[in-house]
């Protein structure tokens, strides 16, 4: 029992220390790719820890949910990390306090704080970016709904350890229409929530044009570093729960020994990486979109979770 | 790979794959913008279909399967781009932004609804004939794809994508029809494959034509007769 609750911090800790890095990497690749030579790859860290040095300014006129929010935003993926598979493929000492819809509800919770701290401010920019979020959210919500109903309907569970298995016993599950297609519809609603680049562009600075980015503008100082280190969990969370759930269970600790756990980190960061190079791919060959676009880029993923969903009612 | 329930097992889900995979390039077609990536698309769902032709084939041990995927890969994927190409010009595949009689995300909905009513119509059939776990999968796609070709001719406005809709039809009925009846004469799969390059040169030049008169291709704007 002790080994668990070990195990667990340890998966805390893995996503709090790695979740700058990958962004790194994240930023780093996708400049190699445009031939340049890019950020170090520990430059978020470097940000991170100069903001924490930074004096903080607060506007007079904001409420407590301004001073609140980046509090919020920082420990929501934490939470997150206790209830999902990051290093092991059996639950952990918290995971049985929620499956994946409570996951979801927790990072909603996350994007809500920062859409109301965006407003509280009155900061022309925040609202309108909030407003955008809200909307690629709200299209982005059915597609998360049917994803979900669909690999639960189909592995019988919602809790992610038994949804994780069922891809795998026996093999041939894995190549399950609707897992295939659940997999294409989440990487789309990633792609989505996080502001990748069909959706959104992370790396732009032209407010007008902004969608999650504008929603940070007014923090600085040690609320800004809290705000973009949880922005970094938030997406690194996501990827973990991609891929160990959705995409490869492999390379997950199976046993309760130290060593099979330890080893679970590089090989996480590897699966990670994997993701991150099909990312830059997608987000170098793409083109942003128009923000009325966003509807059919969402719709698209709508379209195959569906497909996703049929698939799996009827070939059971 | 040697227990043969093992290989069943895994024959089934690939085909439910790729049946999978043809439906949701039913829906690229109905609604994807770019004139060129619904050509590629329509290859792709035709490379899908020789896909399962084979994967049936092979289980069946059915000769003719086998004709009719490689038919598929000769006539569908090889000669129909070659032709479409030569006939319609350049500049109609150039063109990145196709208007559509209803917007994207509501032509999608409707899309799911035909999916949804394909497998309505096709589920007590199945149930009622006893159907092989292949036809499970092949006989609602192959329908709700034929719809959804047919709806693609509805929508689209322009003459090439109106054309794609038309071979998707026909996609879908050869994807249904190799689960149902493995055994059609041969005969019947090459005059289909014939009809089909026929169906695409016709249309293909009738395109060119209206191209050289007009000067563009949005077939969905010719609503007057004009005489000359």
């Amino acid at each position: 029992m002790l080994s668990r609750i070990i195990f667990n911090v340890i998966q805390v800790i893995v996503v709090l220390a790695f979740a700058p890095l990958i962004k790194g990497i994240l930023n780093r690749l996708k400049e190699n790719v445009q031939s340049k030579r890019g950020p170090s790859i520990l430059q978020p860290y470097r940000d991170i820890w100069k903001l924490f040095h930074k004096d903080e300014v607060v506007s007079e006129d904001s409420s407590w949910i301004f001073r609140f929010t980046p509090f919020v935003v920082f420990i929501t993926p934490i939470f997150v990390t206790l209830l999902i598979p990051v290093l092991t493929d059996y639950p952990l000492f918290f995971a049985f306090m929620g499956d994946m819809l409570a996951a979801g509800f927790i990072l909603a919770l996350g994007g809500f704080f920062a859409t109301l701290a965006a407003i509280d401010t009155g900061n022309p920019y925040g609202p309108m970016g909030a407003s955008r979020t809200r909307m690629v959210g709200f299209l982005a919500e059915p597609v998360f709904m049917i994803v979900f109903f669909t690999v639960s309907f189909v592995a019988g569970s919602t809790i992610p350890y038994i949804v994780q298995k069922h891809w795998v016993t026996p093999l041939a599950n894995f190549f399950d229409p609707s897992h295939i297609l659940t997999i294409l519809a989440f990487l789309m609603l990633i792609i989505a929530e996080t502001g990748r680049i069909p959706v959104d562009n992370p790396s732009g600075h032209f407010e007008l044009a902004m969608i999650d980015e504008s929603k940070g503008l007014e923090y600085s100082g040690r609320g800004a570093a809290l705000m973009k280190w949880g922005g970094a969990m938030k997406f690194m969370v996501l990827c973990c729960v991609f891929l160990n759930v959705l995409v490869a269970p492999w390379g997950l600790a199976q046993g309760p020994e130290y060593w099979q756990v330890l080893l679970a980190i590089p090989l996480i960061l590897i699966k990670i990486f994997i993701l991150l190079l099909v990312l830059v791919v997608i987000e170098s060959s793409l083109a942003k979109l128009r923000l009325f676009r966003i509807t059919e880029f969402l719709g698209a993923a709508f379209a195959t979770s569906v497909v996703a969903m049929i698939t799996g009612l009827f070939f059971m | 790979m040697s227990d043969p329930n093992l290989l069943l097992s895994f024959l089934t889900k690939l085909n439910a794959l790729t049946g999978g995979v043809f439906l949701l390039v039913a829906f690229g077609l109905v609604a994807i913008r770019q004139m060129l990536t619904c050509l590629r698309l329509y290859v792709f769902q035709s490379l899908l279909l020789a896909i399962s032709a084979l994967i049936l084939g092979y289980f069946y041990g059915s000769i003719h399967l086998f004709i009719v995927a490689g038919l598929t890969i000769i006539a569908k994927v090889l000669l129909i781009p070659w032709l479409l190409r030569h006939t319609v010009g350049y500049e109609s595949y150039a063109k990145r932004e196709i208007s559509q009689a209803i917007n994207i995300p509501a032509s999608l909905l409707i899309a799911l609804a035909i999916t949804v009513f394909a497998y309505y119509i096709a589920v007590p059939m199945l149930a009622a004939a006893g159907a092989g776990r292949f036809a499970w999968v092949n006989l609602p796609i192959g329908l709700a794809c034929l719809i959804l070709g047919a709806f693609a001719v509805t929508v689209r406005r322009e003459a090439v994508p109106q054309l794609l809709g038309i071979l998707a039809m026909e996609n879908g009925a050869f994807l249904a029809g190799v689960a149902i009846a493995p055994n059609l004469p041969l005969f019947a799969e090459l005059a289909a494959a014939f009809d089909v390059l026929i169906i695409a040169l016709v249309m293909g030049l009738l395109t060119m034509k209206i191209h050289r008169t007009l000067g563009k291709t949005a077939v969905g704007e010719l609503i007057a007769l004009k005489e000359d």
